[in-house]
Order: structure tokens, then sequence, then C-alpha cells
């Protein structure tokens, strides 16, 4: 039996700043993992039927545009509204510090800001992501 | 959650949980094969192939929107490769298909090769057979296949579609040792683009010197971007269909799927069965002889293979 | 000694002093602190001499400040005149908030506004659009009809400002608003005086707020072009940004070579919809990005306006000296920016903003440095300003043109920059210019791989970035950042609806036909889309006439 993470890194927003989400995507590949990547502009809907229909580990939202306090807890309801609340929601961008207590009371598991490394994040996954034996 | 009950009730989360697990060669994925194979043999099962940047993704979801929107249910499998290098995969199929990714009774699942050569995942016909007995009237099989070796799709399809674009038509030459021979059609996609036109001749030109079945693989021009010429693609897989079943092909075919099937299942099995075998502490010994070349690999191979038989 | 000699003498002289600095003792290293290599994969030699300056001609590649090549500024007494624009891009929630920040901004004595506009804006998308919930006013002022506008410059006399609008995909709507709202003042087109930025190829390869596919993009923007070329002549109708691709992680050679190939892909649009070249050209400008290698970004500027001339000259001909000018805008480098001991930013922000007045700016932006972090605060604002005004009043490099001409090492650079863009250039010339180019997801790829390579080696620590691989400390959160109600998007949506209950429906109706019919022919489409918006036919509305004729635009993903 051969396990792989899979990872969504998904863009809700408005803001087309996909530097980031698409850097992570190959670090993620890199580190062996199979990584669906939506494009920018996704709605949280989107993403969460995404999410659902490829059974993934792990979805990675980016946003810059400063609408993650909206769109962020809305894609971790959705997924719960799915019963898929077993997925791990990570999320990064421009994020404030202020902010990060709000997102992680509403179900994002983490939040990685600017000049996070690479290896921070995918350490991250791996040690996070729950694997049934 | 019980996946099989999911599967066969074509609950999505159990669909999409139960691909996983045979995808990872998970034990439970058996089961659920086991439990739902009797509900299979309904949907049918087209392959859709071609150079990267042919358009094979966004034709996929035209053809999608159009099927679901005459009340049809249409599953997506989407191959892209892994890294051979890492084993992780980036699987951007996606980004041209969100058009239909949340119109209801359309799912789309991502899968990279995970080192099988041929251009599938060897999951894929398991995961196209929970997709069937899901209820999917519908399954299209959308793979990269540039040269000889990748033409697994035909394996899995009941249609092979073959899509290129206008200025790939150098191509064809090199490509008709392969993949022109599986194509049971051709579609040019980007027909408002230029040389459209010429890479339809060429493509009708190598067909013709190699057409002997009784059904004349049609040579369609379609733009997937302006969603022209798509309802022309469903008519002639459905005319492939008709020709299948009225020629006595189609049962032809599921024999042969079903044997796909089982011997899919047989090389995992054995190739288990033989890597645990190699990993045995007294085969270490005997590696050591083949690599001071006191012995050799077939030598070797056939003790292994051997003693694996007699222990089962 | 004759030239020969002398050249000899220089060689011999050269080789000697490299050997005897070539003796490092073992186990050290020449390159004690970085690789020694630029953001564009440039090795630096340890030094510079005549030699390396090969053939250059003074006269032929350099020459004198407002003269062919322009390498050294497209002004003879440069900022001894003026010192450059100090614009400072910014943009608040809503039109009545920003209409007293121009106001006030007015009464100091500033004469240019930059407008910043929110997403859902950027994206001909009204404020009522259900996608733009959580994005109103988050960017930028939410504009979605002519009656934002209205309120946006009430009491502001548009005829004695000059209004640059961050705009792109739905560029030639809020144009015709403004010349719709000067028009009901009783001000012509040919009073007004701004900038656009207009420039959809970078939205494609780097920024993402496009909206048609390609080709009628570049329609609109031809239209644009001829319209302006007539009854706009002092609008500036494109700001061909190279900013948004090096930000999107490319080098600084890809930056000239990309930005300056869209800037090809336009001027030959619009040739081949029938303009004469010096019709226009003049009026098209540049933007660029002043990241952190301070003489390799100095070289880049001096590299892309002589490129720039030779082209226009070269290629297209221009007659008018004014259409061989590359004049450009600089914004600091937002993606140099750490999260990480925030106020460091502010002397990277001063080598940034040093570079573009070394490399002869027209303007500047200089970033704040909480951006990593969030919209910037007023204080860090204030900061980011005043770094611009110690440079241009303190430093004392505001009083020589171009003062680093005739460096070796500048000057050298700067051929390098050249050279090594050309090459891009005839890459995308090749695969059938900029258009095709992103079509086929070449620059897009380029793009994608620099960025990936810069990450891994700043991951690897080959790339120094202070605070956050090395020199970090236990990081304090920054306190002081700028918060955005979200409550608007309920505020913005009642306004449409009253707005929408008080027009003419039968006009707008109308309008919007007419709109749609010309999209569909070969007639310019600025008369009907100011007359559409004249009719308070909305920003939404007009996009959505258009996307029902020209398509939305889907790209490939590249990695």
């Amino acid at each position: 039996m051969e396990q792989k993470i899979r990872v969504l890194v998904a863009k809700p927003g408005l803001d087309g700043h996909d530097r980031g989400a698409k850097v992570l995507a190959r670090a993620f590949m890199d580190a062996g993992m199979e990584v669906i990547y939506t494009g920018i502009r996704r709605t949280p809907e989107q993403i969460a039927e995404v999410a659902v229909q490829e059974d993934v580990d792990v979805v990675a939202l980016s946003c810059l545009s400063g609408a993650h306090n909206t769109l962020f807890p809305k894609v971790v309801d959705l997924l719960k509204e799915k019963g898929a609340d077993d997925i791990l929601v990570m999320g990064g961008g421009v994020i404030p510090e202020d902010d990060i207590p709000f997102l992680k009371e509403h179900g994002i598991s983490e939040v990685f800001g600017p000049g996070t490394p690479l290896a921070t994040c995918v350490d991250y996954i791996r040690s996070h992501v729950k694997k049934e034996a | 959650m019980d996946v099989k009950l999911g599967v066969l009730a074509g609950d999505t989360r159990a669909v999409a949980r139960a691909i996983t697990w045979v995808e990872n060669g998970d034990p439970r994925g058996a089961e659920v094969i086991r439990g739902v194979y009797a509900s299979t043999g309904r949907a049918y099962i087209v392959g859709l192939t071609g150079s990267p940047g042919a358009g094979k993704s966004t034709l996929v979801s035209r053809l999608a929107a159009l099927l679901a929107a005459r009340g049809q249910k249409v599953g997506i499998l989407a191959v892209d490769p892994s890294s051979p290098f890492s084993g992780g995969a980036i699987l951007g199929d996606r980004v041209r298909m969100f058009d239909v990714a949340l119109t209801r009774d359309v799912y789309i699942r991502s899968m990279g090769t995970r080192g099988a050569l041929g251009g599938l995942n060897r999951a894929t016909r398991m995961a196209a057979r929970i997709l069937d007995a899901a209820g999917f009237d519908w399954i299209f099989v959308e793979t990269v296949g540039a040269g000889q070796a990748e033409v697994d799709v035909h394996d899995v399809a009941y249609t092979t579609a073959v899509v290129m674009a206008p200025g790939m038509g150098d191509d064809i030459q090199a490509m008709k040792a392969g993949i022109m021979e599986i194509g049971d059609l051709f579609i040019i996609n980007k027909a408002d683009h230029d040389g459209a036109d010429r890479t339809a001749t060429q493509v009708e030109s190598v067909l013709q010197l190699s057409m002997t079945t009784g059904w004349n693989p049609p040579v369609l021009k379609v733009s997937a971007e302006l969603n022209t010429g798509i309802d022309n693609v469903v008519d002639t897989i459905e005319r492939h269909h008709t020709h299948l079943v009225a020629s006595g092909k189609l049962d032809a075919l599921k024999i042969r799927m079903a044997k796909l099937d089982v011997l899919e299942i047989l090389k995992a099995r054995l190739a288990d069965m033989m890597k645990q075998q190699l990993e045995q502490p007294a085969v270490q010994v005997e590696l050591e002889k083949v690599a001071s070349k006191q012995s050799d690999p077939y030598s070797l191979a056939d003790i292994i293979f051997e003693q694996s038989w007699r222990n089962t | 000694m004759d030239d020969k000699e002398r050249a000899e003498t220089l060689k011999a002289a050269t080789s000697k002093w490299q050997r005897g600095a070539d003796k490092v003792p073992a186990g050290k290293t020449c390159k004690a602190y970085s690789d020694c290599t630029t953001s564009s994969g440039i090795d630096v030699k340890l030094l510079y001499t005549p030699e390396d300056l090969g053939e250059m001609d003074y006269m032929r590649d350099i020459g004198f400040p407002g003269e062919y090549p322009y390498t050294r500024g497209y002004q003879a007494t440069m900022y001894r005149g003026r010192l450059w624009t100090m614009r400072q891009y910014a943009g608040f929630a809503t039109v009545e908030e920003s209409n007293r920040r121009y106001k006030y901004l007015l009464n100091q004595g500033q004469t240019g506004l930059s407008i910043a506009f929110d997403l859902p804006t950027q994206l001909g998308m009204d404020a009522d659009h259900p996608l733009s919930e959580g994005e109103v006013g988050k960017v930028g002022v939410s504009v979605s009809s002519l009656a934002d506008l209205e309120v946006l410059f009430d009491g502001i006399p548009l005829d004695q400002v000059s209004t640059s609008m961050t705009i792109n995909a739905p560029a030639a709507v809020l144009l015709a608003m403004y010349i719709a709202l000067a028009r009901r003042k009783g001000i012509s087109a040919d009073k007004l005086n701004g900038t656009i930025q207009n420039d959809i190829l970078k939205e494609y390869s780097a920024r993402g707020t496009y909206i048609y596919p390609p080709a009628p993009s570049m329609r609109i923007i031809s239209d644009i072009f001829a319209y302006c070329s007539k009854e706009a002549p002092n609008w500036n109708m494109i700001s061909i940004s190279g900013y948004h691709m090096r930000e999107a992680g490319c080098t600084a050679v890809q930056e000239v070579a990309f930005t300056l190939a869209d800037g090809i892909a336009y001027v030959d649009a619009a040739v081949k919809a029938g303009l004469d070249v010096d019709s226009f050209a003049a009026r098209v400008s540049f933007f660029f990005d002043a990241h952190n290698n301070l003489l390799e970004e100095v070289a880049k500027f001096r590299a892309a306006r002589r490129m720039w001339a030779r082209i226009m000259k070269e290629r297209f001909h221009a007659k008018n000296p004014k259409s061989l000018m590359l004049r450009f805008h600089t914004q600091t480098a937002g993606c140099t920016l750490t999260s990480q001991q925030p106020d460091n930013n502010v002397v990277r922000v001063t080598l940034q903003a040093l570079a573009a007045v070394l490399g002869g700016t027209q303007s500047l932006h200089t970033n704040s440095r909480d951006e990593a972090l969030s919209l910037p605060s007023e204080d860090s604002v204030r900061i980011a300003l005043r770094t611009q005004q110690i440079i241009g009043y303190e430093s004392g490099v505001a009083d020589t043109v171009d003062p680093l001409a005739g460096s070796y090492f500048v000057e050298s650079m700067t051929n390098r920059i050249e050279e090594e863009a050309l090459k891009y250039i005839a890459k995308i010339d090749e695969l059938g210019g900029a258009v095709k180019a992103i079509e086929r997801g070449f620059i897009q790829q380029e793009i994608q791989n620099s960025s990936y390579q810069y990450q891994l080696e700043i991951e690897s620590g080959k790339k120094v970035i202070v605070g956050v691989n090395k020199f970090q400390v236990e990081n304090k959160p920054f306190k002081n950042l700028m918060h955005i109600d979200s409550a608007l998007y309920e505020k913005r949506h009642k306004e449409l609806a009253a707005m929408k209950s008080h027009r003419d429906a039968a006009k707008v109706e109308a309008a919007l036909a007419q709109v749609k019919a010309v999209a569909g022919g070969d007639a310019n489409l600025m008369p009907a889309i100011i007359d559409a918006v004249d009719a308070y036919a909305t920003l939404g509305e007009v996009c959505d006439v258009l996307r029902s004729v020209f398509g939305e635009y889907r790209p490939d993903a590249s990695f």
C-alpha cells in the first residue's frame, strides 16, 4: 500500500497574485505530494466541492486581496456541511497578525505569512495529515 | 460512512474515497470493488488523448457540460504525469474545467500516473468501475498521449478520441505507429486557428493508408474555446457506440475489459509478492552473488519465482 | 602611446593584477557574503576596467541626456528642472472617503491624483456581484457607475488635475466614465490630463485581472489608442508594466525584455489598425519595479531607455523624437518586503528608491514597511513618502544627470542587460510576438521558473535575506495595522439598487444594445461605451455585454 498526500492549492478571492500559490504547489510536488491547483478567482463553494471530489488531505488557501476573513471560514463551513471536516485547511497570503486568532477559531489550522520557508509548510503538512493506519 | 453503499448511492464523498483506496492499493478498495462490480457495465467509457496543449481539458469540460445539460451524469478521470524524481505531481487540468466543477452530476478526479508508463494510472481502470457503479452515464478518461508508448487509454475505453491542434500536423508521421492506430475519431481542436484545415487533411491522408475495420474514423473540427462543434463530437461517439453494438464488437470489448481488469490485479499482486521475496534475508545472499557475478539475474529470478509458487 | 598600445598596456596590467587578486589563501573564498550573481544570473566580476566596455562608442551608445538613444535620460536637465513626481498610489474604500482625501491632497499643493480601484472594479464586476463579497473597497475604491464617479470627483476641477487610474481590463469603461463626467461639467476630452494603465498583456502573464481573451482585448486597446489620439491628445493611454511580472518573480533582464516585447505588441497592433506611429507613441509610457540589487537596477533602467529608443526608431520608423523616449513610473519592489522585522523594510525601500532615482525615473511610489502584513497604515505611508523626500532634498543624487554613467561596471552591466534582453525579444519574435508567446504560456513559464529558482536560493541560504534566513530574531507582532469594514458590501448593494431605480431603463437598454452591436463589428467602441455609461449603465453591465461578444479568457496553468 502506498499512500500519497493529496493537497488542493486554492485561490479564493479576486486577486490574481498566484506567485506564492504556484511556488508552494511546486514545493509540494518536489516533496512527493500530489497537488491539485484550482487557478485564480475561485469561490468557497467551488473550492469545497473540488476538495471533496478529489478526496484531498489538505486544502491550502492563498489570498492576497484582504478578503480572507470572509472567504477562509466559508471554505471550512462548506467542508463541514459536506461531511469533510477531516480535511486540514491551512491559509497563507497577506494576513495581518491580528486576524490569525479569528481564522484559527474558524477552523483554519495554521496561517503562514510571506517569507515562510517552503520546508516549514511541507513539514507542517507531513506532521498534521491524519493518515489512517 | 459505508463507502460501498455510498458508491452505489452515487455519493460524491464515498466515490472519492473509494478511488483513493484503489489508487493507494488499500485492501478496502478491493472490498468496495467486490461489492459494487455487479452494478457496473452501464456507463459508456470514452478515452481522450493527445499532445499537451491540444486543449483536451477544455474540450472534455465542454463535453461534460453538454451532456449534463441533457440530464446525463458525467465522470471525468484526468490523468497527468507524476514526477519520476519525487513521485509527486501537479495536476492542473482542473484549472480549465471550473465551468463544470459545480455542475450537478459532473464529477472530476485528477490522478497522477504514479510511475506507470502508458499514460494511465494503475488504478484508472478500477476508478472507472467505481464511477460506473455510482451511476455515471458517461466516463471520460483524459490522458496525455504524445507518442507510441502512451496508448493505454485505448484499453480502458470503448471509444478513443485523439485530440490535436493546428500546427501539430508535422507530428503525425511520427505518431503513425502508435497513437494514430488507437483513434476511433480524431478531433482537430482550435479549428478557428490558422492551419486547422491543413492538419485535418494530413490526418485524413494518414488514415486512408491504415483503414480496415468497417468503421472509418472521422476527423472532426471543433473549437472547445468557442464551444463550437461539441455536439458533433457527442453524435460521433454515439454513432461509434451504435457501430460497436451492431457489429458485435462491444461484447468482445467487454470480455477484453474483464480480462484486462483481472490482468491488472494479477500484475499488482505478483509485483507485490516478488518485491516481498526480494526483501527476504535469504535472497540478500543470492543478490550479492549476482552482484559479484557468481550468479546471474535470470537464474536467481527462476529460483524466486518457483519458491513463490510453492509457498502459495 | 597610440590607442592600440594603450589598450595592450591596459590588458597586460589587468591580467597581471588579476593574477595577484586570484591568490586567495586555501580554504578562503573571494565571495565571502554572497554568490555575487545578480537577479538575472549575471556573474559579477571582482573588478571592472575600460576593457569591459569593449567596442562601446560614447556618442552611439550613451550620448547626452535628452538626445538619442536617451541612455542618460529623456530630459536635458533631468531633476534640476523638477524632481520626479512623488506619486503614492492609494485606495480608500468609498468614493466619499476618497473624495475627501483627494481634496486634502489638492489643498496641499499636489496636482496629480492616483486612483486605486478595488478588485471587483478591476474585473468589471459591480459591487453587488456575488463574487464581490469580502472584496468591496479592500484594495481600492469601489466604482460601479457614473454616479460613483460623480461623488469621487465632486468639487475637483477635472481640467486642472492629472488623474492616474490603475485600471486594465475595463480601462475603456472607466475612461469613458471620466470623459462623460467631464463632458457634463462642460470640459471636452482634449482638456483632460491623466493616465490609464490599460496594459492587458501583463495581466495574462503575471497579475491575473484579465477579462476577455487576448485578441478582443488588443482590439479594445487599439480602439482606445485611436480614440485618444484624436479626441484626448493629452491622455496617457497606456502604462506598459514590467512591475507585476517582476513581482511575480522574473529577473531584471526578463522584466526589460517582456515589458518591451509587450510594448512592441501594442505599437504593432495600433499600427496594424491604421494609426500613424507618431500620432500616439509619445503617449505610451512604462512602469517598472525597483528591486534589491542597486546597480543592476540602475543599469536596467538605462538599458530599457536605450532599447526602446532603438526599437521605435529601427523597427517602427518613428520620426518624432518624443515617440522614441521611454518615460517611466517606478514602484519599489513589494515582493522584497518581509513580514519578519518589518522596520528593515524602510531600508530596503530606501535603496530601491535610490536605484529608481539614479536610473532616471519620472515618478516614484515607495512602498510602506508593513505591506507584507496588510494594507499600509498612515504612519508607514508617511515614512515611505519621507524616504523619497530625503533622497530628493538631502542626498544630493539629483544634482547631476545620470551620475553613474561612465562607471565601468554600470556601463558594462547596461550593455549586458540589453544583450540578454534582446535575446528574449528575438525568441518572442520567433514565437510570433508577445500575444502569441503569452497564449503559448512561454512568458508565464519563464516567470514561473525564475520565481521558483529564487525561492529555492533563499531556502538553501544561497541568497541571504536579512531577518528571514539570516540574522533572525523572535518575531514581535506589528501593531497599528489598517482595517477595512466588511459591511461595505451591503452598503454598496443598497446604493446600486437606488441608482438603478432612478435611471431611464429603456435608454440603458438601447445604449447597451449599441455597445453589443459595435463590439460585433469593426467600429471604434469608445463612443458607444461613453453613451452607455452616460445613461448610467453600470461597469458590470457594459463588461457583461462585451463578455457575451468576446468571451472570457481561460488560462492554462504553468508551474
